[in-house]
């Protein structure tokens, strides 16, 4: 047994008083004749948030979330029950509501795995102990004060820390349980700044499955502070965005959310099971340009999108999904992976116990490519060059995908020139992908802020990728 | 348990709380808490796929000591889950700082009765007639035409909710409600081009939900009208926002004019109450208390009374949308605005939407809105779209993978009519936007 199971075991089961044989008597009734899977779902939550604003520190808050969720597949079919008590009784009555989804239903078998404890990607610890209080204030002191320290423009400085400390447990109809502990950490800078009556806003931040050191080391608080600065003092000479098709090339890092939406959702299991996806049936087909090699990594030590097990207990993998242009695979929970004939690739997620696990992202990045970013850069006669994006949207079905620049230059003559104001992007996936041109070599991840949102549900993801060019894009500027 | 029992019920973890916050030392507190039941059943290709029974419980706890705040919240109900909360909220309090603002709502501004709103209409329903309803809903979208080539499924979900509000000031109020929605999701395909739409409907009462073949047959319409769509060459055209999409323009507004934004400074509306920010016959108002109504309720998030309010009258700004905090802050009184607008109204021009179609010529429709794309520091506004090319006033052909972008100061005043077609679902009550001039960018 691993030490995060262990702790998961102690928490979640022990803690409640719930032993083997209460847990066997639930899985029973939670199984019936025709159901082909079960799971039980254990979640201890707390998160502890922080808010300086105006220089003090104006808001904290503590939060508990914590419950089992129930499930039983049969077939394509799914019932679900969920109850924040992990009393017995109560665990027995949800087991009952979820069963009854198995009355049609036809009769399969789960394939039976041997339980599986990897090495855990992260230490089991608890983040909101990690500093003392007196240490977690004085850290967003600081970054205020550098903020406002970095240009007199500064009017003001919002900062907030975050500490999430999350212990599961799953359990599965072959009586596997698998827990895990998972750390997470975020910190965020948000600035105003004003000259001669114009407002601009910057902001900035990062997290990981970390102890909130994290953020004391490499100068990494006081980094997002001075970034955000940076940014916003950028936006206050920013021009009018240009309209229309444009070549765009997109910087490294954290402009990888165009990855995430347009190819990432597509390539989700769920989707193409159903056949509603734009990549639907193309395995093996070139899906983008043989410079891309585009990976969904949860393995990655102390990202905020890795995970040492899914929310289905199977260990997390470097799956790849599209590589030099063709595409491999799909991102798979236990229920599709099944239906479609496949194993699971460790990306049943959910958000939490109150919620349905299903094929989600962990770290999605392309690999680096050849080339330079300055020769990328010089290859443009008039463009667009994006470092910093906000969110992003896609339409699986259709592959029109949108993601904001917020921080954006004009290309002229192979020159970065004059900043211009955000813009939404707006583009077909599986078309935008055959249109990369160039890939730089200066592989980056973004810094640990990314959340994904799917069917109402949000769990943290991470994004990255080499400076790219993009030889045609629209760009929704104002300027003709 | 009866809504009247658990309503009490849960006045009672309020008070329970209120007065364990007064023993660990706080000088005021306030809470809110939430018990939500209900069962969603998810219909696709005319089977059952999923059957979910939800179960959702928040209590939220605020304490003071002196002018320092810490809050605590929680999903376990439980008296032990109840009182660590507490514990946390006043733990938090120590560390926090003195602020002025901080502080339960004026006592005076309290709910003094709290009126039946009607909110309150169970529905009786088990799984399978769930799937029922859900299974007629799909079975309209898919049997409207050949090119409904698959489907998202018909979703049918009723919840019962109750609600309870607490503070140290002696109030202490709830009241139950329920939504019932249902919505449906399909695909049309022709050659390799493949759509999607949905529609949807939602509503405080069982029986006045929408058809469900009704919904079933707008999500396929919806799907098909957008196959085969083109792009647009880049241009300076009229816009018209269809009345589904324009509630999300209200709700830019709704950001824009938020205290916290108008004290942050973090607002293109910055100081602009009493200013022309939209046509003279522009008139937009807030009604929290309307019967039935999809986000009445009879007190705000703070228990402050709710009332009819102008939020917008004669295209002047009125005021801003303040809890107690924010006015404080900004020197004013609550507006009753902690959670938000309840069932905003712009006024109609009067013209049916094919009307607004004719007066707009040449232009583009918008059905669809993609991505954030608005900063509201600054007002400028760039969002991906999809929706039709129009000429002659009639529409022409779908177009997609288009932008539209422009500033929302200037949108707001170059807002030309408002149509009467304001019969969509949600709270948001608006017909169709027309807007004179916004940059499209296309191919």
């Amino acid at each position: 047994m691993s030490q995060s199971t262990a702790i998961a075991r102690e928490t979640l089961l022990d803690a409640p008083g719930l032993s083997e044989a209460h847990l066997t008597q639930v899985m029973d009734r939670l199984l019936s004749r025709q159901v082909d899977a079960a799971d039980i779902y254990f979640q201890y939550g707390r998160l502890e948030s922080w808010v300086l604003e105006d220089g003090i520190i104006k808001e904290g808050s503590h939060s508990i979330e914590q419950g089992a969720g129930l499930r039983a597949i049969s077939g394509e079919k799914t019932g679900f029950a969920y109850t924040d008590s992990l009393e017995l009784p109560r665990l027995l009555d949800a087991a009952g509501a979820a069963r009854a989804i198995a009355r049609n239903g036809q009769h399969g078998a789960e394939a039976i795995l041997a339980p599986a404890y990897p090495q855990a990607l992260y230490a089991p610890v608890n983040p909101l102990d990690s500093l003392s209080e007196a240490h977690k204030l004085d850290l967003m002191r600081r970054a205020d004060a550098e903020a406002r320290a970095a240009d007199p423009r500064v009017q003001e400085v919002i900062v907030s820390l975050v500490a999430a400390h999350d212990i599961v447990l799953v359990m599965d109809n072959a009586g596997n349980v698998s827990g895990d502990v998972r750390p997470l950490v975020r910190m965020s800078v948000q600035v105003i700044v004003e000259q001669n009556g114009k407002r601009e806003q910057g902001s900035s931040g990062g997290g990981a499955r970390q102890a909130l050191d994290f953020f004391l080391q490499e100068d990494r608080a006081m980094g997002y502070a001075r970034e955000a600065v940076r940014q916003a003092l950028v936006n206050l000479d920013a021009v009018a965005a240009p309209a229309g098709m444009l070549p765009v090339v997109l910087g490294p890092g954290w402009p990888g959310v165009l990855l995430h939406e347009a190819v990432g959702h597509g390539l989700e299991g769920d989707f193409n099971r159903k056949g509603t996806s734009a990549f639907s049936g193309r395995i093996g087909e070139q899906v983008a340009s043989p410079l891309c090699t585009v990976v969904d990594d949860g393995t990655l030590p102390n990202r905020r999108g890795s995970l040492t097990i899914d929310d289905e207990g199977t260990p997390s993998a470097n799956n790849v999904l599209i590589e030099n242009g063709i595409l491999k695979g799909y991102m798979q929970d236990k229920m599709n992976a099944r239906l479609m004939g496949v194993a699971p690739t460790g990306n049943g997620r959910r958000e939490s116990y109150a919620h349905l696990p299903m094929p989600r992202m962990t770290n999605t990045y392309m690999l680096p490519g050849p080339h330079k970013s300055e020769e990328i850069i010089e290859s443009i006669e008039h463009g667009l060059y994006a470092v910093n994006f906000g969110g992003g949207q896609v339409d699986i079905t259709s592959g029109k995908f949108v993601f904001s620049a917020n921080e954006a230059y004009l290309i002229e003559n192979g020159r970065v020139t004059c900043p211009v104001k955000g813009a939404t992007l707006i583009g077909n996936g599986p078309e935008v992908m055959t249109r990369i041109s160039m890939v730089g070599d200066d592989l980056a991840l973004d810094t640990g802020v990314g959340t994904c949102g799917k069917e109402g549900q949000s769990v943290p993801v991470g994004v990255g990728q080499p400076t790219l060019k993009i030889d045609q894009l629209t760009v929704g500027g104002t300027a003709a | 348990m009866n809504q009247s029992e658990k309503i009490a019920t849960l006045k009672q973890v309020v008070e329970d709380l209120l007065q364990e916050a007064r023993h660990q030392g706080a000088d005021a507190a306030e809470a809110g808490v939430s018990a939500q039941t209900g069962l969603s059943v998810t219909v696709r290709l005319g089977e059952t796929e999923t059957i979910e029974h939800t179960s959702d419980n928040g209590l939220g706890v605020t304490v003071y000591f002196g002018q320092r705040k810490g809050s605590a919240n929680t999903t376990d109900l439980r008296p032990d889950a109840v009182r660590e909360s507490v514990a946390a909220a006043c733990r938090i309090a120590r560390y926090t700082s003195e602020d002025p603002a901080a502080g339960l709502a004026d006592p005076d501004l309290m709910a003094r009765n709290v009126p039946d709103l009607d909110l309150y209409h169970p529905w009786e329903l088990d799984a399978d007639g769930a799937a029922a309803i859900a299974r007629d809903c799909e079975d309209a979208a898919r049997s409207l035409d050949p090119r409904i080539s698959n489907s998202e499924g018909a979703s049918l979900y009723t919840q019962r909710s109750s609600f309870v509000y607490g503070n140290s000031h002696g109030f202490v109020g709830g009241y139950p409600s329920t939504r019932h929605s249902l919505s449906c999701s399909v695909i049309a395909q022709q050659g390799e081009d493949m759509q999607r739409d949905y529609w949807y409907d939602s509503n405080r009462v069982p029986a006045d939900l929408a058809d469900p073949a009704e919904i079933g047959r707008q999500a396929a319409e919806r799907s098909l009208a957008r196959l085969n769509g083109r792009q647009l060459g880049t241009r300076q055209c009229p816009v018209l926002f269809r009345a589904d999409v324009a509630p999300s323009l209200l709700r830019s507004l709704f950001s824009a004019i938020r205290g916290h934004a108008v004290y942050r400074k973090s607002t293109f509306l910055l100081d602009q109450v009493g200013t022309q920010i939209f046509p003279d016959w522009v008139s937009i108002s807030e009604d929290p208390l309307r019967p039935r109504g999809q986000a009445s309720a009879p007190f705000d998030n703070e228990g402050v009374a709710t009332r009819y309010r102008e939020l917008v009258a004669a295209g002047v700004l009125q005021g801003y949308l303040l809890d107690s905090y924010s006015a404080r802050k900004l020197g004013l009184q609550s507006t009753a605005s902690a959670g938000g607008v309840r069932n905003a109204r712009i006024a109609s021009t009067g013209q049916p939407f094919d009307q607004l179609l004719s007066e707009m010529d040449k232009g583009v429709l918008v059905t669809e809105l993609m991505g954030q794309g608005t900063n509201m520091v600054t007002g400028d506004y760039s969002r991906g779209a999809a929706g039709f090319w129009v000429e002659n006033g009639e529409i022409q052909y779908p177009i997609d993978e288009i932008t539209v972008a422009g500033n929302l100061e200037d949108m707001f005043r170059q807002l030309l009519a408002v149509g009467n077609d304001n019969d969509i679902p949600g709270s948001v009550d608006t017909g169709s936007w027309l807007i004179e001039s916004m940059m499209v960018g296309g191919d």
